[in-house]
């Protein structure tokens, strides 16, 4: 019942729910990954490997890469160097823009819409035609469930809480079931009960629906629902790994601890290179 | 779980019938939401020749001259005006973005933008026309239709033109001051005020080269002449090259990867 990659190379057996459709090409691999913007360099030398099926913590603090990163994989990032490969293409690739779902850090959806008309748009954008209109109609009834919007279709974007139009932009990301989701802060301002029900909703696409998921955060105890961490402070990644093998290699108790403690080491390990040179 | 489509895997082409039509429907929907913007456009051109049918009461041969000019000068100001800030309104939200890395073509964008605001100005000239021909008594010696037809040429400039000056407004502050500096200019050189050949030969060079002189030439063509004359087609090509050329620019600034 998944989705197999249309023109995929593997046609065997239904893969197994929760493991990857496609095994031999993880669905983000990046080597010496620089981004540079302005004067700055947002991304210095990254290299890492985002398996499928599996949701991808992108942790660290305000301002530390993780929004450029996001931008790099969906395509949308200039001056980009070193390698990106993204469900087996490479970033940015047209053929990728149909299996990429995409939510932004602030709500991308159209206010003067209601949350109906807006996921109607963006679902005739992906899935154009007349002929695929019957098919769209309950593929966008399905995203708006999903966020738990029903009872809000018909409101105007505009007028929903901040929290709500969140969710409107995230249903946006869900039409069409892509196979990489890369979800910018998508908790952000949501309550604690809401909270859970979309942590509950990610784990459901990657498990039953075999999507891969990618998601940033900077709140730490959200790292324990993720299936691994990417941590990252300054533009460079001071982990790769999963939430409990990390936990254990720093001896911390909490993710939170343990990234405060990878933080220290690299800031030690900074000052040795500097009072050594 | 539902069984879901997947995204078919098609690779997006440059222009596609129904993404562009899509977000034509898309736009005038967000405009059926703000009926005071569809009202206020309407009705403004409207209003602006009945004050000056009486603001020339004295004279119903000034009336024509400016009357006609006026045709062709008010859904370039408009369209201008309302393609500008909701173009710029699509850049900041982030929907732009959310878009552009979503399979749609930038001629998609942009031809649905102009499908819209075209039909919009469809209806905006045929009521200035009408209103102006029937009830204001507009001489007009040649076709209204053709009337129509610059005007409907003179919107798709003013979408192009707004289009083109969003990519460089950073907010709405600047957008809104972009109308001055791009159509004041045009405005006192195309004719509007003076005849173009009794300006200064350097200001007359100049003015040969802005759209809108095309667009009031070619509207005085059909003030004057019962049949589509010669300066009319060259008038009414050259408006519409521009506002290709215009729109291929517009496009140009939309880029896909940005810093």
């Amino acid at each position: 019942m998944m989705n197999n990659a249309p023109g995929s190379p593997r046609p065997g057996p239904a893969p197994i729910p929760g493991q990857s459709p496609d095994p031999d090409t993880p669905a983000v691999h990046a080597e010496n990954l620089t981004v540079v913007r302005g004067p700055r360099t947002v991304l210095r030398n990254l290299g890492f490997t985002v398996p499928r099926g599996q949701i991808t913590g992108l942790l660290g603090p305000s301002g530390c890469g993780k929004s450029t990163l996001m931008r790099a994989l969906v395509g949308t990032q200039a001056k980009v160097t070193g390698t990106l490969d993204v469900l087996g293409r490479p970033a940015g690739h047209p053929t990728l823009r149909t299996r990429i779902g995409y939510v932004t850090q602030a709500p991308s959806v159209y206010d003067d819409l209601t949350v109906r008309q807006n996921l109607d748009y963006f679902a005739a954008i992906l899935d154009p035609g007349r002929p695929a209109a019957d098919r769209r109609d309950a593929d966008v009834t399905r995203a708006i469930a999903d966020v738990d919007l029903t009872t809000h279709a018909d409101a105007l974007a505009g007028n929903l809480s901040g929290g709500q139009r969140n969710r409107v932009s995230l249903a946006v990301a869900l039409l069409g079931s892509p196979e990489l989701l890369v979800l910018d802060e998508p908790t952000v301002g949501l309550d604690p009960v809401l909270r859970r029900d979309l942590w509950n909703l990610f784990h459901d696409i990657a498990t039953g629906r075999g999507a891969t998921l990618l998601v940033s955060s900077h709140v730490m105890d959200e790292a324990e629902r993720c299936h691994r961490l990417l941590l990252m402070r300054d533009g460079e990644l001071l982990a790769d790994d999963t939430p409990d093998v990390l936990r254990t290699r720093t001896g911390a108790t909490t993710v939170e601890e343990a990234f405060l403690r990878l933080v220290d080491e690299a800031k030690a390990a900074a000052r040795t290179k500097e009072t050594t040179r | 779980m539902t069984t879901t489509a997947t995204r078919p895997a098609t690779p997006p082409r440059a222009l596609s019938a129904s993404r562009t039509t899509a977000t034509a429907a898309r736009v005038l929907r967000q405009l059926t939401h703000d009926p005071r913007t569809i009202a206020l456009l309407i009705l403004i051109p409207c209003v602006m020749l009945f004050l000056l049918r009486y603001v020339f009461d004295g004279s119903s041969r000034t009336f024509d001259g400016i009357g006609a000019s006026l045709l062709g000068i008010f859904p370039l100001i408009t369209m201008f005006l309302v393609t500008s800030i909701a173009t710029l309104r699509e850049r900041t939200s982030g929907t732009l973005e959310r878009l552009l890395a979503m399979p749609l073509g930038k001629g998609d964008l942009i031809a649905g933008y102009a499908l819209a605001f075209g039909t919009l100005a469809i209806i905006q000239s045929a009521l200035a026309t009408g209103l102006a021909v029937w009830f204001l008594d507009l001489d007009v010696t040649g076709s209204p239709w053709l009337l129509l037809l610059v005007a409907l040429l003179d919107a798709l400039l003013g979408t192009a033109l707004g289009l083109f000056v969003s990519a460089f407004a950073a907010s709405e502050f600047q957008a809104v001051q972009f109308m001055p500096a791009v159509i004041f200019p045009q405005l006192l050189l195309c004719g509007l005020f003076t005849p173009r050949d009794t300006m200064h030969p350097a200001l007359e060079a100049v003015s040969d080269v802005l759209p809108m002189s095309y667009a009031v030439d070619g509207m005085n063509e059909v003030l004057r002449h019962t049949d589509m004359t010669a300066t009319f087609v060259r008038d009414a090509l050259i408006v519409a090259g521009c506002a290709l050329l215009v729109l291929m620019l517009g496009a140009a600034t939309l880029r896909r990867r940005t810093a």
